[in-house]
């Protein structure tokens, strides 16, 4: 039977066969659907900073093609890290700037609008971030803007409802914008494109759906992300890089992933999932963590919660009448 | 049944049912049980209550303890006049 008396040793992983395991699929799907190598999105964060080593450890250098999608709200750490770990990989990259595609399509005008509805006086040189709040207090989650002015000030209103979804679906922009950029060489060099997400992501539908949700192969989906910077730091990657904390980086405010969705940082978001999905009770969570057992108890109805709510993002398209004669895979 | 109950059933089998008249929405059926509320359908029955009645709807508020039935949120308007 599980248990989590070892705390994190649950999670440890056999990184050399791991590792193999991932690259055999990688060179399997090339071959079964006649890829000839990999384009992957590189933004300095440790999950796609992994997913670039494994493909060229499956494919060799030369097969990937590496790139930098920065845009005005992103980190400036994001292209430099990513820039360092393409020199370390021995990857060429194309590095390119999505701002002027997003503004000319609207993304920054309609998150802006939107943001102005709740701070009339917003421009563009002030900051802004969404946070989430209400669910680890037992109340239904909801979701608060904060602003930043150019001299400092911070301000923070609850979204409603009009107003959160045009933030969203704007920002939503970025990653649909990005992926567009991975396919066009994708579909350039006949290879297939490699998404980033890790367990947490893709079990707590962390994507935007047919954005960073969009991929031809998910290599690390199946890793907590405490395994993640594990292979990392197996496969020897700048430490820059395996000490870089999660932050969404698409929001103009720094924004770390727990507060705009996780309830807990990702250490401990890993172990509650592991937990969850291994049968233990919420009190022996809570000891390990150091929580109380009533947050443990919310912490996996919020899983519960957030598995049913975005169960929207994984679907495929709904056929009315099956077409017997496709076979997909599952 | 009250005013305000058959306003918000309105709401919620309009917006929420999207014209499924078969499922039953009893006064004591769970909003959450029922798969009709996640996070961004709780923050719309919010911005609807308060724009429908008039209220402010505080932070502290937004509970399956006021909003995950009928009877509840009914019942929460009408605390929030008194």
């Amino acid at each position: 039977m599980a248990s989590l008396s070892s705390g994190n040793q649950v999670l440890e992983l056999d990184c050399d066969g791991e590792i193999e395991r991932i690259c055999h699929a990688l060179q399997e799907y090339s071959r079964k659907y006649r890829r000839r190598g990999a384009v992957i999105a590189m933004s300095g964060g440790i999950d796609s900073s992994v997913c670039a080593a494994l493909c060229t450890k499956a494919f060799g250098p030369k097969r990937i093609q590496a790139l930098l999608l920065p845009e005005q709200d992103s980190s400036h750490s994001s292209s430099s890290l990513g820039g360092m770990l393409a020199k370390h990989l021995g990857l060429d990259y194309i590095a390119t700037d999505l701002s002027p595609a997003l503004e000319a399509i609207g993304c920054y005008q309609w998150r802006d609008d939107a943001i102005r509805t709740l701070f009339p006086d917003y421009q563009q040189d002030w900051k802004s971030k969404i946070v989430i709040s209400g669910g680890a207090k037992g109340g239904f989650h909801y979701f608060r803007l904060i602003v930043q002015t150019p001299d400092g000030e911070l301000l923070e209103k609850r979204l409603p409802h009009k107003a959160y979804l045009q933030i969203v679906a704007a920002t939503n922009f970025k990653q649909r914008i990005r992926k567009t950029i991975e396919y066009f060489h994708a579909d350039r060099l006949n290879y297939s494109v490699i998404g980033t997400p890790n367990r947490v992501e893709y079990d707590q539908g962390f994507f935007v759906k047919n954005g960073d949700g969009s991929a031809d192969i998910k290599p690390i989906s199946h890793l907590y992300k405490t395994q993640v910077y594990a292979l990392a730091r197996h496969m020897e990657l700048p430490e820059a890089i395996c000490t870089t904390t999660p932050t969404t980086d698409t929001y103009s405010l720094p924004q770390g992933q727990d507060e705009f969705y996780y309830a807990l940082p990702y250490d401990k978001m890993d172990l509650a999932l592991w937990a969850h999905n291994n049968n233990i009770s919420a009190m022996e969570l809570s000891r390990v963590i150091h929580i109380d057992a009533e947050q443990a108890e919310l912490v996996y109805a919020d899983i519960e919660a957030k598995r049913n709510a975005t169960q929207y993002l994984h679907a495929r398209p709904v056929l009315v009448e099956a077409v017997t004669e496709i076979h997909l895979d599952s | 049944m009250t005013e305000a109950k058959t306003i918000i059933k309105t709401y919620i089998s309009d917006n929420f049912l999207m014209g499924q008249s078969d499922i039953d929405l009893e006064d004591d059926t769970s909003f959450l049980e029922l798969g009709l509320l996640d996070s961004t359908g709780v923050i719309e029955l919010v911005t609807f209550l308060e724009d429908e009645f008039k209220i402010k709807v505080e932070d502290d508020e937004i509970t399956p303890e006021n909003l995950d039935t009928l009877n509840k949120i009914s019942s929460y308007v009408e605390k929030k006049y008194a």
